[in-house]
């Protein structure tokens, strides 16, 4: 599954970050992902949680997982004002500004990326 | 402690994706990843292709699926080399997997490296393995919907291949309807109409690959 990868590589960085400033405990990650990546929240902690129960990964068991989404903005290919659509996870939005349903330029929604962590 | 991180999650699979494009650039190897659903004619695609531009190139074939190396001896049935990753499980191709396979591949000569990524309209889109263009194929017997629905992968693709055009007598596949969801999520992209099983209208994706190949080799 798609999800257990990326929980991996996120894994994989806590990892080196904790081991580079010489931590132990990790406490909590935070996670930013854009609507726009398909990342489903549910399967991603699942992943998380199922990754660090045993093996190479059971020291960070018990972290708090938090996964926060990014806001997604467009620009409108056609009239090039920029907005938010109500729904965050689609591409074809009507434009507030002229209607234009299609070829937004995307601004914010396709990160995926390790905000901070608290570790000690 | 509170520590900033701002890593970016996908920063393993993109610096083996990196690599990957290194090593295929000093040979100028182009490098196309074929994505679609399950079924929508990805292997036979190649079949034909390898078949009727072996005179004219040097190919070799990456095949991802879940199980069984059906797939590559499909192709290697052309003569060309190829390589099969079994995901098991897996729902996409990862670059670390492409990485490993190119280990097996003579690269002496190769003019075009085919990655046909797992049948998953979804998730490959995601990861980067190290390819020139991605290219989508989407069938007529999927619906004309299919780039609505899965915007991501047709709005990341170089090329659309909507294949099995010798069905559309017997489904209600609106032509025009799909390619213009493919142009409104990519307007540069790409479109050939094709059949692989009546051999129509290959010549226009042959074209395209004469040319991209072309390109990466000056």
């Amino acid at each position: 599954m798609h999800e257990m990868s990326i929980a991996q590589s996120i894994l994989d960085i806590v990892n080196q970050e904790m081991t580079k400033n010489g931590l132990t405990k990790l406490i909590k990650v935070q996670v930013k992902y854009g609507w726009l990546t398909n990342t489903m929240p549910e399967a991603l902690e699942l992943a998380f949680e199922a990754l660090t129960l045993d093996g190479q990964y059971s020291p960070l068991k018990g972290a708090v997982f938090a996964l926060e989404a990014v806001p997604t903005r467009y620009q409108c290919g056609q009239c090039g004002i920029e907005f938010s659509p109500e729904e965050p996870a689609h591409l074809f939005v009507p434009c507030p500004g002229c209607g234009e349903e299609f070829g937004h330029k995307v601004l914010a929604g396709k990160e995926l990326y390790i905000d901070f962590i608290e570790a000690q | 402690m509170k520590i900033s991180v701002v890593r970016n999650v996908m920063e393993a699979n993109d610096r083996l994706a990196g690599e990957i494009k290194n090593l295929l650039a000093e040979r100028g190897i182009l490098a196309l990843n074929l994505m679609s659903s399950p079924g929508a004619g990805k292997t036979s695609l190649l079949e034909r292709t390898l078949a009727d531009l072996a005179p004219e190139f040097k190919m070799a074939v990456i095949e991802g699926d879940l199980q069984t190396d059906n797939d590559a001896r499909r192709v290697a049935a052309t003569g060309a080399q190829a390589v099969q990753i079994n995901t098991e499980g897996g729902c996409h191709l990862s670059s670390s997997m492409v990485l490993e396979a190119l280990k097996s591949l003579d690269l002496t000569g190769l003019d075009i490296l085919f990655i046909e990524n797992v049948g998953n309209l979804v998730c490959p889109a995601e990861f980067d393995v190290g390819e020139d263009f991605k290219v989508t194929l989407l069938s007529v017997t999927e619906g004309d919907d299919k780039p609505e629905k899965y915007p991501l992968m047709f709005n990341l693709s170089a090329a659309s291949i909507l294949n099995k055009v010798d069905l559309l007598p017997y489904v209600d596949f609106d032509m025009e309807r799909a390619k213009g969801f493919m142009r409104a999520l990519n307007k540069d992209i790409d479109i050939f109409e094709l059949s692989c099983r009546a051999a129509q209208g290959l010549n226009g994706w042959y074209d395209w690959l004469r040319q991209k190949r072309a390109a990466k080799k000056a």
